[in-house]
């Protein structure tokens, strides 16, 4: 078999594959929901309501999904320049560190949030400035060395949580002390429990788009990430896009661990992130690395993970069907998205 | 510096080091085959780990231990057919698959897992491989306990470093997986299919890397945990750059690298892990493999075709 | 010049009534042909002929809509790559199909043996040493090909097929890549090689090679074959009527107005050059000649600005540029630049045209404090379609979908636009078909005769001595002298191709 670029892709080219992995996915949860000896149709109905089935179901959702649109968004940014960061992860623990650090009563009060805040992505940008100017530098691949740091930082943040950070308080417990009341997120409105994190990631995935598409820095990402070769051709300064993008991505990661503590947990502990690092990969990916799109795909993830969660006390579906759910789209759908340009054709 | 001195010259210490070196020695040649072939296999993490899983569950299930081998060969197989498809013929990003193929291998150990066995809190166990000792050459000093008692997985790692060291240097085969792995488009020329020689590499390559991640559950700890695979299979494309693509030397740079983990564990025990903290030597794996890769970056000769899907009649 | 006595033996190959559309397009119309066994037989035309589709469908890359072929009287599979190789045809393309990181001996034994087996190398050894032997091409099996010069690669290619016992052998445009007189080795060998009984199909457009190896000649012209003559009976000049179609004009232009030295290289050493010394006149198309890979890529990325040089000096209008040299700074000065490779440096395949044509000039025409003004990239690229007939759907149309020749008349119109002083077209027509390569061309003149330096590089010496006044040869990264228009024949740039006469010359 051949792959052969189609020029003019029709409608229904262009909408079919998508929608046909859409089906497929779903088809796969309801044959796992089945081997897990539930009923397939109530399973599905549960992820759903367990989502967005109720006021507190919804803010739930939400609140999940704040972490995502920055890890998604730290990882669209990167791979748009086609530099792999999987180290979203290690950038997220970057932030919350510093949440902890400059929010426990280092800092006065005024400038608390908007300092911490600064200072959480300047860390983020620095962890991953390392591997990146290994690869311009050196020619280290990025993928491995990205990789690789997260499960060094894991161990930094145990460290701190058993040692210089622990609580006092905490009764043995391996977490940090709480955060004063300066450094806190704020409630988007007064009563309703969802914080200013998430209106913070919003703005993040505006201004990201407003960059990749109206500048001539995302002008230089976007030239960079499709073809290096005709970038450095054309005189742009390769490497400094490079740095200047990873300062972008690992300051936006960073961000979410920062919004997580600041805004929902009010203190660090080592179960801090069930892995948005990595969750933001697949956001990335099914939002085809649009920002804008990242907020949508990073509420669907956030929706499923919730409602899985709410599903698996209900139905006793374990709730790692979510993990599996997310990773069968994530393939499904970038096959669905070459199945849009290319037609395979014998011989 | 005594202290470390003593550790080095015991047969218990290389012992350990040929024991933790073993399921790196398969996922590293797995990963090794695939990437000679042309195709960065970054599903190798989730991979060890459904090897783990299904090594164990079907020994927990009833079968022998070398039955649970291959059931974790053939799981990963599976995988491995799933990375090709979508990364061979169809050309998909390797890194995007690859991590995709990490995560629902990951997630499908889990889910089955979780499934099977819904209640248990601690993990049970079964009877893992027991260490053979092989007559005579066992009881040389120093070299006999550290190489000639382990378990029979432990050989086998060695054995199929020889036998792929055989296959990729000495055979039609491994010759045509080389030049798939160079310049497809001369393997095609010659009428051979790069597809099929490239998902060979991959099924194969993955189904070793199952078989990894089965000597943890079958040799090493008896039972199957979430996190146990912990980032060997990161670590094990490391040792491929590090072992300049060649079996031989990948499984020295395995052995050396195992020899550096099992050395922070006992080091922990010693007075200088009263003073540093536990962290710091569970770290030295990553750091060790973050400075191979530089070490490596400059001279290493990757394979020409590494990551360049390859479409019949492009020019 | 003589052809062999042609010894009219047995057919050999037949293709019958060969037809394959790609969509709209008809690549081969019902073409027929035969081979006769030791004989050579020219296929003839320019690119896009369809010279290169009939070879993959004999060779089971492409399925034919139509038709059929016959190998040594019996029918061959169609789609199947190996069949054609086991009835005894083997291929020299034209981009090698050989693995730098594998050895001489590894390359040739590719894909002889059942994978499943295990043989050692003696036998194989023995056998390439006694073919090597036998047609007198000299090799060392254990050596890395990586290390081969281009012409010993193209021996091992030949041997490759001489050791899977090809009866039949199939040349796509061997002589692309060697020097004049690497290709009258390669002639010898084809001659060795139909004395013993072997036939050789032999691709090319260059007519004088043609005429001096192929007993029988097959012309193509969009798909078709539009004449089939003995070489003996016919001129170059009635070969290359078929060819195009028309009789040819003479493809002189009128010399160059002259005028200052806009740039000057002296005694530049970088990676790929040794003391090069180069001076590029206003109102004068500079020729560079010289056979693929020895230099001619690192001397265009030295003027613009993608390799810095290590030694000597740079000038451009007599002055030293004041701080690194980079392709900004050469595009600053006035240095425009027509990319060697269209695809891979020239332009961003996913990019639409508008953003295309500001690929270098984003932030000096189209920015604005960090803000592109999209608006003025896209009156700018209406500009640039309208002004170089690039045939597209729009500003907004992504590149990759668009034809070589309009894809580098929007590389042309990119960098004309800025009215470059300096000018470095490195193989601005490769690959393009009649109409494009005119039209290039002209523009080409049209910008030396507005009073720019331009220096054109290219493999095709026809190319060279009909447009430039000044010719340069290069070989082995050292630059000749600098030859005024008619001081040199063509024979003469071949030996400096070659490499001889540098120490005079320079």
């Amino acid at each position: 078999m051949r792959l052969e670029p189609i020029a003019h892709p029709g409608l229904a080219r262009r909408l079919g594959p998508p929608a046909a992995a859409i089906v497929a996915t779903v088809l796969v949860a309801a044959l796992l929901a089945a081997l897990a000896g539930a009923n397939p149709f109530a399973v599905l109905g549960q992820i759903v309501t367990g989502a967005v089935g109720s006021r507190f179901a919804a803010l739930e959702t939400l609140n999940r999904a704040t972490p995502l649109i920055f890890t998604g968004l730290a990882v669209a940014v990167a791979f748009r320049a086609r530099l792999w960061n999987i180290g979203a992860e290690a950038q997220l623990y970057a932030g919350a560190i510093i949440a902890v650090l400059l929010g426990t009563g280092a800092l006065g009060s005024p400038f608390v949030l908007p300092v911490s805040a600064l200072v959480a992505m300047l860390a983020g940008a620095c962890i991953l400035l390392v591997p990146v100017l290994l690869k311009v530098r050196l020619g280290v691949d990025e993928v491995v060395t990205t990789l690789l740091f997260n499960f060094i930082m894991v161990l930094i943040v145990s460290y701190l949580l058993e040692g210089p950070m622990k609580d006092p308080m905490g009764m043995g417990w391996p977490k940090s002390a709480a955060l004063i009341k300066e450094a806190r997120l704020p409630r988007i409105v007064e009563g309703v429990r969802l914080h200013w994190g998430f209106g913070l990631a919003l703005i993040s995935a505006v201004l990201v788009w407003l960059i990749q598409t109206r500048t001539t820095l995302g002008f230089e990402m976007r030239a960079v990430g499709q073809n290096i070769r005709a970038a450095r051709f054309a005189g742009m300064p390769v490497n400094a896009v490079l740095v200047k993008t990873a300062l972008l991505s690992g300051g936006l990661a960073a961000l979410a661990g920062w919004s997580e503590v600041a805004g929902l947990k009010g203190h660090l502990s080592s179960d801090l992130s069930p892995g948005f690092g990595y969750t933001g990969i697949i956001v990335a990916m099914l939002a085809l690395l649009h920002p804008l799109g990242v907020v949508v795909s990073a509420l669907f993830v956030a929706g499923i993970f919730v409602g899985s969660d709410a599903m698996s006390r209900a139905a006793g579906v374990p709730t790692y069907i979510a993990d599996m759910l997310l990773a069968v789209a994530l393939l499904f759908m970038v096959l669905a998205i070459l199945l849009t340009r290319f037609r395979v054709v014998r011989g | 510096m005594t202290a470390i001195w003593e550790i080095l010259i015991s047969a218990s210490f290389w012992a350990a080091a040929i024991r933790i070196a073993s399921p790196l020695i398969f996922a590293t040649l797995g990963e090794l085959i695939c990437e000679r072939a042309g195709v960065l296999n970054l599903g190798i993490e989730g991979i060890m780990v459904i090897g783990a899983f299904a090594g164990w569950m079907a020994v927990y299930g009833g079968m022998s231990l070398w039955g649970g081998v291959g059931v974790a060969f053939l799981a990963g197989a599976a995988f491995g057919l799933l990375q090709g498809l979508l990364t061979v013929p169809f050309g998909l990003s390797q890194h995007v698959v690859g991590l995709g193929i990490t995560l629902l291998a990951t997630s499908t150990s889990y889910y089955a897992y979780r499934l099977a066995l819904p209640e248990v809190t601690s993990p049970p166990k079964i009877e893992p491989f027991q260490n053979w000792e092989i007559p005579f050459l066992s009881e040389i000093p120093l070299l006999g306990p550290a190489l000639f008692s382990q378990t029979p997985l432990t050989y086998a790692a060695f054995g199929c470093a020889i036998a792929v060291s055989v296959v990729l240097w000495r055979t039609p085969l491994g010759l045509a997986l080389r030049a798939a792995g160079e310049n497809p488009a001369a393997v095609e020329a010659q009428g051979l299919s790069v597809t099929a020689l490239r998902m060979g590499a991959v099924i194969f390559g993955s189904g070793l890397m199952a078989v990894g991640g089965a000597f943890l559950t079958l040799s090493a700890f008896s039972s199957f945990f979430f996190e146990m695979v912990n980032g060997r299979g990161w670590i094990c494309i490391a040792l491929v750059v590090f072992g300049a693509w060649r079996p031989g030397k990948a499984v020295l740079v395995a052995v050396l690298f195992a020899a550096f983990d099992a050395l922070q564990i006992r080091l922990q025990q010693t007075p200088v892990g009263a003073v540093v903290p536990y962290q710091v030597f569970l770290m030295l794996p990553y750091v060790l493999s973050i400075l191979a890769l530089i070490v490596m970056a400059r001279r290493a000769e990757v394979p020409a075709a590494l990551m360049v899907p390859y479409n019949k009649g492009e020019r | 010049m003589t052809p062999t006595e042609g010894p009219a033996g047995e057919v050999v190959l037949r293709l019958d009534g060969i037809t394959k559309r790609f969509g709209g397009l008809v690549a081969n119309d019902a073409i027929s042909l035969t081979l006769r066994a030791g004989e050579v037989v020219a296929l003839l035309g320019e690119n896009g002929a369809g010279k290169t589709t009939l070879m993959n469908i004999l060779f089971g890359h492409y399925l034919a809509d139509q038709g059929s072929v016959t190998v040594f009287g019996k029918p061959l599979p169609p789609g199947q790559p190996r069949a054609a190789l086991q009835a005894g045809v083997g291929m020299v393309h034209q981009h090698f199909t050989l693995a730098d990181n594998l050895t001489v001996l590894e390359n040739i034994r590719l894909g002889t043996e059942p994978l499943l087996s295990f043989r050692g190398a003696g036998a194989a050894r023995a056998r390439v040493l006694a073919l090597a032997q036998d047609f007198g091409l000299a090799v060392h099996p254990d050596a890395r090909l990586g290390s081969l010069s281009v012409g010993e690669r193209q021996r091992i290619e030949i041997l490759k097929a001489l050791y899977r016992n090809a009866r039949i052998l199939i040349l796509d445009e061997p002589t692309a890549v060697l020097t004049p007189q690497e290709s009258d080795a390669l002639f010898a060998t084809l001659k060795k090689a139909t004395a013993r009984g072997l036939s050789i199909i032999f691709i090319s457009h260059k007519l004088q090679e043609v005429m001096a190896v192929a007993d029988r000649c097959i012309v193509l012209r969009q798909g078709r074959v539009v004449g089939e003559v003995e070489t003996r009976g016919t001129s170059r000049a009635g070969l290359a009527a078929m060819m195009v179609g028309e009789t040819l004009a003479e493809a002189k232009v009128a010399p160059g107005p002259g005028g200052p030295v806009r740039l000057r290289l002296a005694e530049v050493s970088a990676p790929g050059l040794h003391r090069v010394s180069l001076e590029l006149r206003g109102g004068t198309i500079t020729g560079l000649a010289g056979v693929s890979g020895n230099g001619q890529a690192a001397l265009a990325d030295l003027i613009g600005g993608a390799l810095a040089p290590l030694s000597g000096r740079i000038e451009v209008d007599g002055n030293r540029p004041s701080g690194a040299w980079t392709p900004q700074a050469a595009i600053g000065a006035g240095v425009g630049r027509i990319p060697e490779d269209r695809h891979k440096t020239g332009t961003v395949a996913d990019f639409t045209l508008a953003e295309n044509t500001a690929l270098e000039t984003y932030r000096s025409r189209f920015a604005r404090r960090g803000v592109m003004d999209w608006r003025a990239v896209r009156a700018h690229a209406r500009a640039v379609i309208d002004g170089y007939d690039v045939r597209c759907e729009g500003p907004d149309q992504r590149i990759r979908l668009l034809s070589g020749g309009n894809m580098q008349k929007l590389i042309l119109g990119r960098v004309m636009e800025e009215a470059p002083g300096i000018l470095i077209a490195n193989q601005p027509v490769r690959g393009l078909d009649v109409g494009a390569i005119a039209y290039v061309h002209a523009r080409l003149v049209a910008a030396r005769d507005a009073g720019a330096a331009v220096l054109l590089i290219s493999e095709d010496l026809d190319e060279i001595t009909g447009l430039s006044d000044v010719i340069h040869v290069i070989s082995a990264g050292r630059l000749s002298r600098g030859f005024a228009r008619g001081e040199l024949t063509q024979a003469g740039i071949g030996l400096l191709m070659a490499g001889q006469g540098f120490e005079h010359a320079a």
